[in-house]
């Protein structure tokens, strides 16, 4: 076991420093999918209620190695064929480099699993940020409005800024799913951990071992995280 | 203190909420500094009418116009005419992530009414009109309910508005606090500002009110000065009112 990790451990410490990149980077852009989203979901306009909830109903009812599949395998074959059928049809000579450059259009793992993750996570952090939104008291947007302010002044200002208190433990929660979600993406071949601690396993053929090593490296990120997370959280309580 | 100027002009309101029908058909005017209180056993609808007089409801049918501005109109700047009418609520409202001196320079330095130094002077200069001068830095949650509502009077004056709406502005308060709140509104009523009040406090309507209104299912029932709709009702549903509350 001590040589496993000796041999590998260069190789397991590349794939944490993957798996936390993309649980950040998704992280990022699920805050901006997620409170975009909730702004449709708490909004008073029935069309943009619409939007908001096909997405979250559509993302929350596919599952998340789906959706990854549809993203890395499904949208470059469906860019594909529709670059072909513009080669093939009278509109190469006008849109000829655009066929082909849908014909060549290919996604890297990082790239698919972002979206993927990112886009799933964003459906859940919308959940939360409209739940942190809807307890807020309805007074308070009242007051803002009563003196002047408009909408998006009021939720700027006044809203959101006692919203995120509430949602803070929620969002750390969902980092830490968001975090275990990275395992999924070792099906489109990114090279973070579970992807990595199947590589070990199948040129040992230690699997004991190798997934025990995985195992408690992820036990060891996650724990930290939530003790930090506790801390948070019980400062905030104190405020 | 009455003038002729016609302050808050409402004309065949009418407010649903849904099939209900809470404002049948209100129309009244104002005028620039009259202090006028709205009675009424609850539902019918005197919080409606102070609530539609700045739009936080929408009204169904009929006009408002304030201060020349027909704020019933759609292609009027709701936010730019509700700067000129200041609201206080039951609850308060304060910003609870904000201390007394940042909830009374929000709106004036947000809407760039003026300078941030300057919306501080004249904060600081509305909390001692409300006694309230040592509270500055404090939070909402660190005041009573009547230092909050005194917060909140001076939160809304810091916009220098030209209408007052008083929306049961004590009955969320501890019976010692009323008197502090009611205080500070007879001063405001003193110096010439327009108020429309909804309140349970008889005793405030009967001393402060140049006009009361006695509302009741939607309708104005009966109004006039304090001694005759107070002292000498003519309506029955008015003399029921007070019977139930003096």
């Amino acid at each position: 076991m001590i040589k496993l990790i000796q041999t590998y451990s260069p190789m397991i410490l590349g794939a944490l420093g993957n798996t936390v990149l993309l649980c950040l980077l998704s992280l990022c852009i699920a805050m901006v999918i997620g409170l975009l989203v909730a702004l449709l979901n708490v909004s008073r306009n029935r069309v943009c209620n619409f939007f908001g909830t096909v997405y979250v109903d559509a993302i929350r009812g596919v599952p998340l190695i789906v959706l990854a599949y549809f993203i890395y395998f499904g949208l470059p074959a469906g860019v594909k064929s529709i670059g072909q059928g513009i080669l093939n049809s009278g509109l190469s000579g006008v849109m000829g480099g655009f066929g082909t450059s849908c014909v060549n259009f290919r996604l890297s793992a990082i790239q698919a699993g972002t979206a993927a993750l990112s886009m799933n996570c964003g459906a859940y952090m919308a959940e939360i940020i409209r739940a942190g939104i809807e307890s807020v008291d309805r007074g308070q947007m009242e007051a803002s409005r009563a003196l002047g302010l408009n909408y998006s002044q009021s939720m700027r200002l006044v809203i959101l800024p006692q919203a995120i208190k509430t949602m803070i433990p929620s969002i750390i929660n969902q980092f830490i799913i968001t975090l275990k979600d990275t395992s999924i993406l070792s099906v489109i071949g990114f090279a973070e951990l579970t992807n990595v601690g199947k590589t070990i396993a199948g040129n040992t053929f230690k699997s004991l071992e190798a997934w025990t090593i995985i195992g408690i490296v992820y036990m060891i990120v996650i724990i930290t995280l939530s003790k930090v997370a506790k801390r948070i959280e019980r400062r905030l309580k104190n405020d | 203190m009455t003038s002729d100027k016609v302050m808050v002009h409402v004309d065949h309101l009418k407010k649903n909420f849904g099939a209900l029908e809470v404002l049948k058909d209100i129309s009244v005017d104002i005028h620039e500094g009259e202090v006028v209180v709205l009675l009424g056993p609850s539902g019918s609808g005197k919080s409606t009418l102070l609530r539609c007089i700045n739009q936080l409801e929408e009204a169904t049918a009929g006009t408002i116009v304030v201060d020349g501005i027909e704020i019933t109109d759609k292609h009027t700047d709701i936010n730019k005419a509700r700067e000129n009418i200041g609201m206080v609520f039951q609850h308060f409202n304060l910003f609870n992530n904000k201390n007394v001196l940042e909830n009374i320079t929000l709106a004036p330095t947000t809407l760039k009414k003026c300078t941030v130094e300057e919306a501080k002077t004249r904060a600081k200069k509305l909390l001692d009109r409300v006694g309230l001068a040592d509270k500055s830095e404090a939070y909402p949650s660190q005041l009573s309910g009547g230092q909050k509502q005194r917060v909140a009077i001076a939160r809304s004056l810091a916009m220098e508005p030209d209408v007052m709406l008083f929306d049961e502005p004590t009955s969320a308060l501890d019976p010692e606090m009323v008197g502090e709140v009611l205080d500070v509104m007879k001063e405001l009523a003193k110096g010439g500002m327009t108020m429309i009040v909804v309140t349970h406090e008889i005793g405030f309507a009967r001393e402060v009110a140049d006009r009361i209104i006695f509302m009741d299912g939607g309708y104005i029932v009966e109004q006039g000065t304090p001694d005759e709709v107070i002292n000498n009702p003519k309506e029955k549903r008015t003399i029921d009112f007070l019977n139930k509350v003096l």
